[in-house]
């Protein structure tokens, strides 16, 4: 059907999707499981970034940091008072997994607004399998750290004995749509701001329109920064917050 | 004949699923006016509940991320 | 559908299918480089990167303690000086305090006893002298009773009375006491 769209549009050619097509980056034969695609270039790329940034940035382990040292340090010490915060001193154990997250969907997300590149962010499979794993480990972390004590995140004490069935069943439900929403918001926003650059990058075409177009894009592209940034801070602090209800599940 | 119906169906819902987009603007722009109101009364607190407003203003920018997401399968995928 | 090169150029055969995320067929590959990609980092950061940036930190914060202490230790030492500097300062002042009023009452002594000695001179001097005008003044009433006797006698002579000398002095005593 969108096939047919594009050949009735013309001139004005409307792809705002093809951006995030996974094709293989040799030939072009399907797509197996452990094809070399775009999504393992720019993956790999991610892990070339953090690996530059946080292991060969700090070699010097100077005491009066060099630049990229220092922002390494600001990384770490970004994430580390975030899960020092919100999850508390307990949840220390899991900061390396909770920067191994932020870290890999920081950089997807600012690798992604360079001209021409692909965001693996932007699939709704890679973040719906972060968003799965980070409910499942949580789950995993709640049961066994509370037994059975973890359904007190269900059973609201301090709510009126003849409600507390109805919170529960509405807590079940929002427990159960967490990794839903937790995928799709990173995945949506990634998806949205690049379609939107997109079209307005197809408006530039038309003469007439071309330098509001090119406006627009620049402004969209600023605001794109900054949620690239926020949605990896926002699923590292949701991932804390769902750490914390799993770790003090009565609060 | 039938195709242009349900195509023109498809069209107007995802136009109609925009609208919830606007809903998330007024959202979000509601927590972080409320937000601002409250910090510049007491700014000395303002720095540890920006971690709660970032939160907020997920959730609430969640649901038009939900709408365009239905606007989007209504244009491409159904 | 166009032909196979016409896909590979513009994407369409992909793209036919609508969103390329609800593209089922490319999902076993994103997850099996997700896995990896995430695991990679895991291990990178939770093995090297983590530890030597938790490791330099430390040693920042160690090295800013110490220097605070040691900046707390000079400055102790540097407030020790300074009270050291203002003792012997107010010490050297006192003992040119006391060697000012020493000097100067030595020399008030010394003046007292030049002015005393000085006023015994001149007193010894005005009595010496006071002596020697009494002298004068008692040789000279002398004098005068010499002469007024020889007078006295000369003129009783010339007037021819004879006159013992006793009478003339007792004359000349009473005039004189006069």
């Amino acid at each position: 059907m969108a096939t047919e769209t594009r050949g009735e549009e013309g001139g004005l050619a409307f792809h705002p999707m093809d951006q995030f097509i996974v094709k293989p980056l040799f030939g072009d034969g399907p797509v197996g499981i452990v094809t070399i695609t775009n999504v393992t270039f720019w993956m790999a790329l991610a892990v070339l970034c953090v690996v530059a940034l946080l292991v060969l940035g700090t070699r010097g382990r100077a005491l009066v940091p060099t630049r990229t040292q220092s922002v390494a340090e600001l990384a770490y010490g970004f994430v580390y008072r975030m899960v020092e915060d919100v999850v508390g001193k307990d949840g220390l154990r899991y900061f390396p997994y909770i920067m191994t997250l932020f870290m890999f969907i920081v950089f997807s997300n600012f690798l992604g607004l360079l001209p021409l590149s692909f965001t693996t962010t932007s699939h709704i499979a890679v973040t719906a399998v972060m968003a799965i794993v980070v409910f499942v480990t949580v789950t995993v972390i709640g049961f066994v750290k509370n037994g059975a004590g973890f359904f007190g995140l269900f059973w609201i004490e301090a709510a009126p004995l003849v409600l507390r069935p109805i919170l529960a069943v509405i807590e079940v439900i929002s427990y159960f749509v967490r990794p839903v929403s937790h995928s799709i918001r990173l995945a949506g926003n990634m998806m949205a701001g690049h379609a939107v650059i997109k079209v307005f990058a197809t408006f530039a075409a038309i003469v007439a329109i071309s330098p509001l177009s090119v406006l627009a894009i620049a402004a969209i592209y600023a605001l794109e920064t900054l949620v690239s940034f926020i949605q990896a801070y926002v699923f590292a602090i949701l991932t804390c917050v769902y750490l914390r209800d799993a770790l003090h599940p009565h609060h | 004949m039938e195709g242009d119906v349900v195509q023109m169906g498809a069209y107007i819902g995802a136009g109609l699923a925009c609208t919830g987009m606007g809903g998330a603007a007024v959202g979000v722009g509601h927590v972080v006016g409320n937000f601002l109101s409250g910090a510049l009364r007491n700014p000395s607190a303002a720095p540890g509940q920006m971690a709660t407003m970032f939160i907020g203003i997920a959730f609430s920018e969640a649901l038009g991320i939900f709408s365009f997401l239905v606007a989007l399968l209504l244009m491409f995928a159904v | 559908m166009a032909t196979e090169a016409a896909d590979a150029a513009n994407g369409a055969a992909e793209s036919s299918v609508g969103m390329p995320q609800l593209d089922f067929s490319t999902f076993p590959n994103q997850v099996f480089w997700l896995v990896v990609t995430l695991v990679v980092i895991y291990l990178v950061l939770s093995r090297v990167a983590l530890p030597r940036i938790a490791e330099v930190l430390a040693a920042r914060q160690g090295a800013i303690t110490s220097d605070i202490a040691t900046a707390e230790e000079l400055k102790q030492k540097a407030a020790n000086a300074e009270e050291a500097y203002e003792r012997a300062l107010a010490e050297a002042r006192a003992e040119a305090g006391r060697i000012a009023a020493e000097a100067k009452a030595e020399m008030q002594a010394e003046v007292d006893a030049a002015i005393e000695r000085a006023d015994a001179e001149i007193a010894s001097r005005a009595a010496e002298s006071e002596a020697r005008i009494d002298e004068i003044r008692k040789g000279a009433a002398e004098a005068v009773r010499d002469v007024a006797r020889s007078a006295a006698s000369d003129v009783v002579a010339a007037l021819g009375v004879k006159v013992d000398g006793a009478a003339i002095d007792a004359a000349v005593a009473a005039q004189m006491k006069g």
